[in-house]
């Protein structure tokens, strides 16, 4: 399946940068600077999506006590804790020239800090531990109390008054924002999900062969690679 | 057409540096990440390699 995906993202983030670079016009207001849209908001979206997929993952391995759930969650992270960092990087570059200041701390840009902050933690939290089950568990309950802040970062800029503007797409009306620059987004999107499963499945399979050395399937499988 | 030159384009009208620091950035970084990956992937196959040998002793 990841050759898969992965050749999905690679077709995708093409078409994306083309839509982004040749299709969509130049923007009223913003000029050429709102191109970083195209990275930015999906990138943000996944920064979300892949936490609460973490989050799920870890939430499902700590009831029922599986050992692949918690081996998903860490396979999620690091992209998580990349496409985190490429928003709020991405933000900078792109809050300069509009709002004039590469930072502010306003509620939507502390809580996504906050956001890859809780992936390191997590990270770091599971590295630390030798024992990979206890690991899973202590990740997972990070993981979990550190789901609130997804829907703070959602809403922070309806609850409070912030630097970051509001949503210009939602499931309940038309976005506000060109078709072209809309689809062009969206393609992104999707690139960037392919991509993120793509690494997260290749990322299950080291873990998998890392843990599970000593079981007879490893053997097996190197044997048969042999 | 969007882009009259080659240097309209990186140019970005005025924001070349806003916009492509934020495409390079982006695309290193999952360049990085695969490269890490594939990394990861081989060492982790020549352990499962390496067991293999020793209990197949």
């Amino acid at each position: 399946m990841v050759p898969w995906f992965g050749a999905g993202a690679a077709i995708l983030v093409a078409w994306g940068l083309y839509i982004a670079f040749f299709l969509a016009p130049t923007d009223a207001t913003q000029g050429d600077a709102y191109r970083v849209i195209f990275i930015h908001v999906p990138a943000a979206w996944m920064s979300m999506f892949l936490y609460l997929i973490m989050a799920f993952w870890a939430g499902i391995g700590l009831v029922f006590n599986t050992r692949l759930s918690g081996m998903m969650a860490s396979a999620v992270a690091p992209t998580g804790a990349m496409f985190t960092f490429i928003a709020l990087w991405t933000g900078s570059l792109w809050g300069k020239p509009t709002w004039g200041t590469w930072w502010v701390w306003d509620a939507r840009l502390t809580s996504e800090l906050i956001l890859l902050f809780l992936y390191f933690g997590f990270m770091a939290l599971q590295a630390a531990i030798d024992d990979p089950r206890r690991a899973d568990k202590a990740g997972a309950v990070l993981a979990l109390v550190g789901a609130v802040n997804i829907p703070i970062i959602y809403f922070s800029v309806k609850w409070w008054n912030t630097l970051h503007q509001g949503a210009s797409v939602s499931l309940t009306r038309a976005p506000s924002m060109a078709a072209i620059m809309f689809t062009g987004m969206i393609v992104m999107v999707f690139g960037f999900w392919c991509y993120s499963i793509a690494t997260s499945l290749a990322r299950v399979r080291c873990i998998m062969l890392e843990r599970e050395r000593r079981a007879d399937w490893v053997s097996q499988y190197a044997g048969a690679a042999n | 057409m969007i882009w009259n030159s080659w240097d309209d384009f990186v140019a970005m009208g005025g924001y070349g540096l806003y916009v492509w620091g934020s495409y390079f950035v982006t695309f290193a970084l999952l360049a990085v990440e695969l490269v890490v990956l594939g990394q990861r992937k081989r060492r982790a196959a020549q352990i499962a390699v390496l067991q293999a040998s020793r209990t197949a002793d």
